[in-house]
């Protein structure tokens, strides 16, 4: 119940398919999403191999609850593969219809592995499996492929994911959309799936998806409607995410021009406020979701009238104040490029900010942009760099590759300017004046995030002194990413975190009722530290120490000059090593980040301490 | 037979519908304890973002169905004008799904029989409605339904009277 009990093997190269059930100790251990997916990665791959060859398998996944009732969670689904942009664990999820479709046809996953010879796409109809000519489709945005595939097979109901040109042109930060405006945005699954010569995976499922205990699951999710009606989601569904830009401005935490200044002279016009008076002609919901926290916005007038497009902070935030752009209608007609393109708005609204910090301080000149001014605010110029990036075209070939990547290969001291951690460029907190978040993002296993620990919340709220590295940060992270790892596992969608108030309670119950499979609280908790181990693991393996555990630099360089409470603002290497060290021994780990054999026996990873030995013998040695 | 102005059917508004398809999943558990949206009686549409609308059986005064069934499997009922179909003479042969104009008739996928909305007799209200988060769903008459109509032309028509009248 609740589980499909089957997963799906799809090899490009010789267009063989098989299903194999899933294996029930999998299922309570690891629960779906990313935590099931990381562990079927990891078996199914071999280390140290190249996130572009065929041999990197790329694993779609639902969660137990995909396909049912159960609001948020009943429609996600994730993607795991090795990163190209951190070379480590590379996940993402979306919502919208896809994740419950998948379902319904009888897959918990699908590993595809192998390159196809020419373009395809990849049509699961239930039980049948076929890989599709997707020559006519090459070149096409996501939503057109959606549209084309739908019109080619003759039914309304399909739901596609698929890639743009900048996925098939493999741009490191591609991400991978289904159902118009959802998408599995960051460390570029999507360029993944463009190495595989994949599209598109198109699904109809025709299946029935049971649970567990239906009455009590019914009245479980009744309780969750209602608590969804009220003050517990009331930002996702009012101002929704934009919110934060004048939050963060008043905190002096709003990241401005590539991380140069922590407030916006332009926060008001950008703001959630603004947004929402004039550009959401409607907030939208996803499949079986009680929230309505898609916020679509039109653009009303001027250059870009008609433009239409989901809005959320982070998108906003990179495309906007990121690179000095004051204009939501610019603003928007940059996400509608970063959808048509298939490109991870964040990702991109980084490298835009990194080439123009780079432009402003001469290591860019308008010889090597191909012309284009490229002045923070120009957002003329982020709409034509978004062209380039998605079809790798000029500069943007460069940027194609990342900003760690391009600063390497500009030199002349790009690297100050590359924002990145383990290769993934930043999102929208500017951690400088956010000590606690600066270690969750430090340690996250996906690179540069926040939405891996959700750490930025015990500094914005103020419930710890923000500008401070102290002990004790450390257990604060390591129990929010616990929560968040389980939250990706069961792909409950992170807006409606706060409508499950006794967490792994009532997470557990959520489960249990779901699949029948009995859990506890406590049981849940070790899963999420399972499962958090075991992403540092499949990092480990592919050669990753404390030192990726690193801040970007202006993070760690550039003090905060903004007049205000955050002026001055930045962590040192030596505050680093404090918070570094105080997560790694409330983690059970040793001092280089490495999970001991102790622990691992104690989460039940006993089975993978074939790729900490080596790790771990080596300081002994050296005495 | 009931006044058609009495007779109460779903109806979504287009104003509200977001297209969750919440009500199939509260359609498909209430009537075959499963979540499945090819077992729902009613059924969401989204072509756009913005486009959003849920449909199903709207209950019509002489309806096509009935007439379209070779079998005499569809009847109305004089009670409250649901569709009731006999499940020994429908063999699926589907011209009562061509004839709907709303595609609120649907084959079974395992009895092979049609179905379509009941109005969850048993219930005090159609289950869809009664789940609907956005409340865009509602059981209505038509005669309601064109009283809101008008009531929001209205509404429209005079949108700054209406300000001073609701600030008093």
């Amino acid at each position: 119940m609740g589980y499909a009990g089957r997963i799906l093997h799809v090899d490009l190269s010789t267009g063989k398919t098989e299903t194999e059930p899933l294996k029930e100790d999998l299922e309570k251990k690891y629960i779906g999403g990313i935590g099931l997916g990381m562990r079927l990665f990891l078996d199914h791959s071999k280390p140290g191999i190249d996130a572009f060859s065929p041999e990197n398998p790329l694993v779609f996944i639902t969660g137990p609850l995909s396909g049912t009732m159960g609001p948020t969670a009943g429609n996600g689904y994730a993607i795991i593969s090795k990163s190209p942009e951190s070379e480590g664990i590379g996940e993402s999820k979306a919502h919208g219809f896809f994740g419950s479709e998948l379902k319904r046809a009888g897959y918990d996953a699908v590993i595809i592995k192998g390159r196809a010879e020419k373009p395809v796409y990849m049509w699961i109809d239930d039980d049948s499996i076929q890989l599709m000519d997707a020559k006519s489709l090459w070149g096409k945005s996501p939503e057109q492929t959606e549209e084309a595939i739908r019109k080619e097979l003759g039914d309304y109901y399909i739901r596609v994911a698929s890639i743009g040109t900048s996925g098939e042109k493999l741009v490191r930060f591609a991400c991978v959309i289904n159902d118009r405006t959802r998408a599995a945005g960051r460390t570029g699954m999507g360029a993944v799936m463009g190495s595989k010569n994949l599209k598109a995976v198109a699904v109809r499922g025709t299946k029935d998806v049971k649970v567990a205990k239906p009455e009590e699951f019914k009245e479980f999710v009744k309780l969750l409607h209602e608590r969804m009606k009220g003050p517990a989601t009331r930002k996702y569904k009012t101002l929704g995410t934009p919110e934060n830009v004048l939050v963060l401005n008043s905190l002096g935490v709003l990241p401005v021009n590539n991380f140069t200044r922590g407030t916006f002279d332009g926060a008001e016009k950008v703001s959630g406020e603004y947004l929402n008076e004039r550009f959401v002609a409607k907030i939208i919901g996803c499949s079986s979701c009680a929230m309505r926290c898609e916020h679509i916005a039109v653009v009303p007038e001027g250059p870009y009238k008609g433009t239409a497009t989901r809005m959320e902070y982070e998108t906003l935030w990179a495309l906007g104040p990121n690179c000095g752009v004051d204009r939501l209608d610019a603003i928007t007609k940059a996400a509608e490029l970063c959808n048509f393109y298939g490109l991870d708005t964040l990702s991109a609204g980084g490298a835009i900010g990194f080439a123009m910090d780079c432009y402003e301080h001469g290591i860019l000149t308008k010889k090597d942009s191909d012309g284009l001014d490229l002045k923070f605010g120009n957002h003329e110029a982020v709409l034509e760099m978004l062209k380039k990036i998605g079809t790798r075209e000029g500069i943007g070939n460069i940027l194609a590759e990342g900003v760690k990547r391009a600063s390497e290969k500009i030199g002349k001291g790009a690297e100050k300017f590359a924002n990145h951690i383990k290769g993934v460029e930043m999102t929208g907190y500017d951690i400088r004046g956010l000590k606690t978040a600066a270690l969750g993002y430090a340690v996250s296993f996906r690179g540069a995030d926040h939405n891996r620990h959700g750490a930025y919340a015990p500094d914005v709220k103020g419930s710890v002194n923000r500008f401070k590295a102290e002990k004790g940060r450390g257990k604060l992270v390591r129990e929010i990413e616990d929560l968040y790892t389980i939250i990706d596992s069961m792909i409950v969608c992170k807006f409606s975190r706060g409508v499950y108030p006794d967490a792994f309670g009532d997470l557990a119950k959520y489960y249990t009722l779901d699949t029948g499979i009995t859990m506890t609280p406590q049981e849940l908790q070790k899963a999420g530290e399972r499962i958090n181990n075991l992403g540092r693991l499949i990092n480990i393996r592919e050669g990753f120490t404390r030192k990726d555990d690193h801040l970007p630099p202006k993070v760690m360089n550039v003090p905060i000059p903004d007049e205000g409470v955050s002026k001055g603002a930045h962590v040192t290497q030596a505050e680093l090593d404090l918070l570094l060290d105080d997560y790694y021994e409330t983690r059970g780990w040793t001092k280089e980040g490495v999970p001991t054999i102790e622990k691992l026996n104690e989460i039940g990873l006993e089975d993978l301490d074939y790729i900490i030995k080596p790790k771990l013998e080596k300081p002994t040695k050296k005495k | 037979m009931a006044a058609v102005s009495k007779r109460k059917f779903v109806s979504a508004d287009p104003e509200k519908c977001v297209g969750c398809a919440v009500c199939e999943y509260a359609c498909s558990f209430e009537k075959e304890k499963l979540y499945n949206p090819l077992k729902s009686r009613i059924r969401v549409v989204r072509l756009h973002p913005l486009v959003n609308l849920s449909v199903t059986c709207r209950l019509c005064e002489e309806p096509p169905c009935v007439a379209a069934c070779p079998r005499d499997a569809l009847k109305q009922s004089e009670e409250n004008g649901v569709i009731m179909i006999d499940e020994d003479k429908c063999n699926g042969c589907g011209w009562c799904i061509e004839a709907c104009d709303y595609g609120a008739i649907t084959l079974h996928p395992e009895t092979k029989k049609v179905f379509l909305c009941d109005l969850c007799k048993d219930k005090e209200k159609p289950q869809c409605v009664a789940w609907c988060p956005e409340e865009a769903l509602d059981f209505v008459t038509s005669d309601t339904l064109a009283q809101k109509a008008r009531i929001t032309a209205v509404k429209k028509l005079f949108q700054e009277a209406m300000k001073t009248a609701s600030s008093k």
